[in-house]
């Protein structure tokens, strides 16, 4: 598990090579637990399987058996450990592998609400180490890292496969609710260059506030359907067309929500515009960021996860455009499928070998 | 047609709803050329050009080859008219631009200006009415080019232009020393957007980066959640509110501090993060601070990110979000501090907000090389920081019938100034021994003292013009002015950088000036020179009598008791106006009996056992018994040890302080009596500089570039500086790379008690610094 400001990731090993006997010797609560989470895809109104994202026939621990993937927001974590203890996972005496910052936050109500006692994680380590698992594991189906060719060029600009065989040095950068940094040498050398509160977290908080709506699929929808130059203030706005003499393109932004001090213009604007001006602000800055550490880590691949690019394939183009362009096409932005499950996938691998 | 033109100015001044007052509003006009304006977003910037016409104390020597009568004065004084360069720049809020505008074209006399040239992002949206006021052509500039340019004026001209903002320490404002290399550095300009400029010299700098994330996303976002439309107002919700509400925390994911990573809970995680997981409503007040937070800290984070890739330590911040708004420097700060663990510190400029304007004029005036000549900031003329913010000083807002404006005036001097070539250290040096902005007991007295001086300057100042137009009405508007200085200081000590005594002084003489009040002292100082002049031989005789070790320490002597008479000091000047008596052989009983508050004399006297000096360069104080008969006979003894004697004196005057011109007639008569003086003269062993400056006190990174090289091509290995001002108010920690010598009395019982002594207590300090001592032993 990993609990993060804004959604717990889980992410559950279903064995299936049991043999006879071992059905015969399981307990009634595993079984029901498997059931329930295997036969589902929702649960309760927010609960998701990434059915998606599932992988077959993985071995872990010499079993061979399936990895599903479930987020819910960490605010319904309270009715999770009452279900925890309705279905008697205590029962099990399974350790509960945890990571995020709610491992910790809610450690004391694992073991009172749910007689659960966490195995508590760190969570830049599980991150890494789920990115490293899952790349490794991935042979078949659609490429775990992928880039966008072409970034600049709309026409052009695709989704393809990378070859991250050779990974290091890397920049990972995680957009959770607020965004981490990392400089990864080696499989057990990182260091957290920095971070930023302006993530995911803020886009959808802003969102919220500017917008009325209430959840990501909401604003992103929103986002997609807007347009953010009404709102944002253009180098063209100010100066007519490019800024030549310090080569700055019309199109660029010189002022996020600069149009915005206008009341005319405030009166205009429509919930999608905001959307959008939001998700872009927030975007154009992760990038500018990551742009930096890079040219001060000397790095030239940068990947991206974090649920912030869950279906925000908007976000992952201009990323790719945002780097490639200011650049001049040294940087690369790599993103992977499994965006926001590595950290409970690097937790799960920490599980005290079960047998 | 008379009638015709006399209407259209009477509807022309009914249109005025705002009479400007002339003398201290684009004062100067008449001679002005040369304009700038820098309009930006809601402030107009206008720089001009102008003459000052003032008078100025001059002496000129009478010819003393026809015959002397007793009782004639031994150089005459008289009152001259000069002219003077000076910069004007004014600050106001661009609603009130029209009317500006019609005052200038009504003050403007006769200017050979046609163009003005104009930046600013509202610079084209005036253009026309501009043209159509004022007669000249817009000439635009481009404005980065200009704040940078106005940048690195400023920071050349104006000591403590910039300074580290500190919300909770005791004083908020840190001023920096004058680097005397201001490049390279960073500029950080806080727009609508954000600019990030890398300036390596006077003309080469590059934007290496910027960000979207400005004082736009400020003002937009926040006007759209907030509803609120001004700016200002944006920030003051901003600095009542709680961002922790709005924000999620460290804390808030962690329960507590994520301590592997050194994240405090307090950090922000989420900007806004707490309004996408909660339904409640949030206060106009915490939703304004938590965009405050978001946009400082990222603003700092990419700062901090780009001074590491380019290997910058000073990072200065501009533009309309920061302002001079506490809130936003500190926000800033406090982002500086945490991305770069305090290894980089936040710098904000005094003038931030006229560095447009100042280089759209320098743009403007390369013609006059600006840049050739040392600027200094007129304390008189200038409204000091933050004079038009609201919160602070509600007295200028309300004044009536008139709008906010703040003003800056820079003169030029007419010297070019540089360091010291001696100082150990030119970037640590530090000329005041005392920062009044930060020692609150040191700053409440010297402003009592101050203020409690006043009556006597004013009387002073009338007496020296008896004969002069308007005198009592002009000292009664210097007192005013002064006043209303030391009340401004009282409630901002940080108004004009650090306040010092010096500072004190200076804004003074400047206010003296202003009024044209420029020598109260010349008449006293002419009758003690005259005085202390008959005494000089009798003097010399009666040392020449001495054994070696008496006459060392008569001389010594001498030159202390001729450092009582201070004019400066209220002690001693209530003594001198009671008692015309009082001599030099009084003032030697007032001293303190040896040992001294701080006595070096016996490593003195050792070290005058040994080889003279080669050359030494002598401060000097005082007009009369301190200059004649003080210091005279001393360097007289080192002119026959064989040591040459380079007297530096004020380039203008400054209360009783001899000038320059002065010592030059003294020199002479002096030379006329005394054949030693008169074969070192003419030797060259004995030589005049003046220090470049008007102060009672001494800057030493800021003395008269003739002054460097003379020290320089003479080998001076021996400073002398005399007095209290020059070598107790400041300099007294100053490092130099020779020998030097720091003597005064100190003629003021708070400043004596402070330093653990009475009035009258003496200070002997000699100084040789540690690699020449090695060299020695």
């Amino acid at each position: 598990m990993d609990i993060g400001g804004t959604l717990v990731k889980l992410v559950y090993f279903e064995p299936k090579d049991i043999t006879a006997e071992e059905e015969q010797e399981e307990v009634e609560s595993l079984k029901s637990i498997r059931r329930y989470l295997t036969s589902h895809t929702a649960y309760g109104k927010t609960g998701i399987r990434d059915v998606h994202l599932e992988l077959s026939d993985l071995i872990l621990w010499g079993r061979k058996g399936n990895l599903h993937f479930i987020r819910f927001p960490t605010h319904e974590l309270p009715a999770f450990l009452l279900m925890g203890r309705d279905k008697h996972f205590s029962s099990l005496h399974t350790t509960l592998c945890a990571t995020g910052g709610g491992a910790f936050k809610y450690e004391d109500d694992f073991r009172t609400m749910a007689n659960l006692q966490l195995l508590k994680l760190d969570e830049l380590d599980c991150l890494i180490k789920g990115v490293m698992y899952i790349y490794s594991v991935v042979s078949s189906g659609p490429p775990e890292c992928y880039y966008f060719e072409h970034p600049t060029d709309p026409e052009r600009c695709e989704q393809k496969a990378y070859n991250l065989e050779d990974p290091y040095p890397l920049l990972l950068v995680n957009i959770g609710s607020g965004v981490s940094i990392l400089a990864v040498y080696s499989k057990d050398n990182y260091k957290r260059v920095t971070g930023t509160s302006l993530g995911g977290g803020t886009f959808l908080g802003l969102c919220c506030l500017l917008t009325g709506c209430s959840t990501f699929e909401e604003a992103l929808a929103m986002a997609t359907e807007g347009e953010s130059t009404c709102v944002d203030k253009l180098v063209r706005d100010i100066y007519g067309g490019d800024y030549e003499r310090f080569g700055l393109p019309g199109w660029a932004v010189a002022s996020s929500f600069g149009n915005m001090i206008c009341k005319e213009k405030r009166d205009s604007v429509s919930k999608e515009d905001l959307a959008r001006a939001t998700l872009v602000t927030i975007t154009n800055n992760i990038g500018s960021i990551t742009r930096m550490c890079a040219l001060n880590e000397n790095i030239e691949r940068v990947v991206f996860v974090g649920n912030f690019l869950r279906v925000n394939t908007l976000s992952m183009k201009l990323l790719s455009y945002a780097l490639d362009y200011w650049s001049k096409g040294q940087l690369k932005a790599l993103f992977l499928r499994h965006e926001g499950y590595f950290g409970a996938v690097g937790a799960l691998l920490e599980l005290p070998n079960p047998s | 047609m008379a009638l015709s033109s006399g209407a259209d100015r009477g509807s022309h001044s009914m249109d005025k709803s705002i009479t400007l007052p002339p003398d201290e509003i684009f004062r100067n006009l008449e001679n002005a050329k040369r304009f700038a304006i820098d309009i930006g977003g809601s402030l107009t910037k206008l720089a001009y050009y102008s003459t000052v016409q003032h008078k100025v104390a001059k002496v000129r020597s009478f010819d003393h080859s026809a015959k002397e009568t007793e009782g004639d004065p031994l150089y005459e004084i008289s009152v001259q008219e000069e002219i003077t360069a000076r910069l004007h720049f004014i600050k106001f809020e661009n609603a009130y631009i029209e009317t500006c505008l019609d005052f200038i074209k009504d003050h403007l006399v006769n200017t050979e200006t046609k163009v003005i040239k104009a930046t600013g992002g509202g610079a084209h949206k005036f253009k026309d009415l501009i043209e159509k006021k004022l007669k000249l052509k817009v000439d635009k500039e481009d404005e980065m080019t200009c704040l940078i340019k106005g940048c690195n004026f400023v920071l050349k001209n104006i000591p403590h232009e910039a300074f580290v903002y500190a919300k909770h320490a005791d004083s908020e404002f840190r001023f920096q020393n004058t680097h005397p290399d201001i490049f390279p550095y960073l500029l950080i300009n806080i727009g609508s957007g954000v600019s990030i400029v890398k300036v390596e010299a006077e003309d080469k700098f590059e934007r290496i980066g910027g960000s979207s994330i400005g004082g736009g996303t400020f003002w937009g976002l926040g006007a759209l959640l907030t509803k609120t439309k001004r700016f200002d107002e944006l920030l003051q919700l901003a600095s009542k509110g709680q961002h922790t509400n709005v924000d999620m925390l460290v804390k808030d994911i962690y329960g507590g501090a994520y301590g592997s990573l050194g994240l405090t809970g307090d950090l922000i995680a989420s900007s806004f993060g707490k309004s996408a997981t909660t339904d409640k409503e949030f206060s106009k007040e915490d939703m304004a601070k938590s965009l405050l937070h978001m946009i400082s800290n990222d603003i700092g984070q990419l700062a901090c990110l780009y001074a590491k890739l380019h290997n910058l330590t000073r990072v200065y911040f501009g533009g309309f979000f920061i302002r001079g708004h506490p809130v936003t420097m500190h926000t800033i700060t406090y982002s500086i501090n945490f991305f770069t663990k305090g290894e980089v510190q936040a710098l904000f400029l005094r003038h931030e907000g006229y560095l447009g304007a100042i280089g759209a004029f320098l743009k403007g005036a390369e013609e006059d090389n600006p840049n050739q000549y040392s600027w200094g900031e007129n304390y008189a003329g200038s409204s000091g920081l933050m004079s038009v913010s609201p919160e602070l000083n509600p007295v200028q807002r309300a004044r009536s019938g008139t709008f906010p404006f703040d003003m800056l005036e820079m003169d030029r001097l007419e010297r070019q100034l540089v360091n010291l070539p001696l100082l150990q250290d030119p970037t640590s040096y530090i000329p005041d021994t005392v920062d009044l902005t930060e020692d609150v007991l040191a700053r409440e007295y010297w402003l009592y003292c101050f203020e409690e001086a006043l009556d006597g300057v004013v009387k002073r100042a009338i007496a020296s013009q008896k004969d002069q137009p308007k005198a009592v009405e002009r000292a009664e508007k210097f007192r005013q002015k002064y006043r209303h200085k030391l009340q401004t200081l009282r409630h901002q000590p940080f108004a004009y950088g650090s306040l010092t005594v010096r500072s004190l002084l200076d804004t003074r003489e400047h206010c003296l000036n202003e009024f044209n009040f420029p020598d109260p002292y010349s008449k006293i100082k002419q009758k003690e020179n005259d005085m202390a002049l008959k005494y000089y031989l009798k003097v010399v005789k009666s040392v020449e009598e001495l054994s070696w070790e008496q006459r060392q320490f008569t001389l010594v002597k001498g030159l202390l008791a001729g450092n009582v008479f201070d004019w400066g000091a209220k002690a001693v000047s209530d003594v001198l106006e009671s008692d015309p008596e009082f001599g030099f052989e009084q003032a030697k009983l007032q001293l303190q009996e040896r040992p001294w508050l701080v006595d070096a004399y016996n490593q003195w006297i050792e070290r005058l056992k040994g080889p003279p000096h080669k050359c030494a360069l002598f401060f000097v104080d005082n007009s009369g018994i301190d200059i004649i008969l003080g210091v005279f006979p001393f360097i007289r003894e080192l002119l026959i040890r064989g040591t040459e004697v380079v007297l530096a004196s004020n380039s203008g005057p400054a209360l009783n302080d001899v000038t320059n011109s002065e010592l030059q007639i003294l020199t002479e008569r002096i030379a006329a009596m005394d054949p030693v003086i008169h074969t070192a003269l003419k030797e060259d062993r004995l030589a005049l500089v003046q220090n470049g400056s008007s102060s009672p006190c001494l800057d030493l990174s800021r003395l008269d570039k003739v002054l460097a090289t003379v020290v320089r091509e003479r080998g001076t290995d021996l400073v002398i500086i005399e007095g209290m001002g020059r070598a107790i108010h400041t300099n007294y920690y100053a490092m130099l790379s020779c020998e030097s010598l720091k003597l005064a009395v100190i003629k003021n019982s708070w400043l004596a008690e402070r330093l653990g002594g009475k009035i009258f207590s003496v200070v002997f300090k000699y100084e040789v610094p540690s690699n020449i001592r090695e060299i020695k032993s």
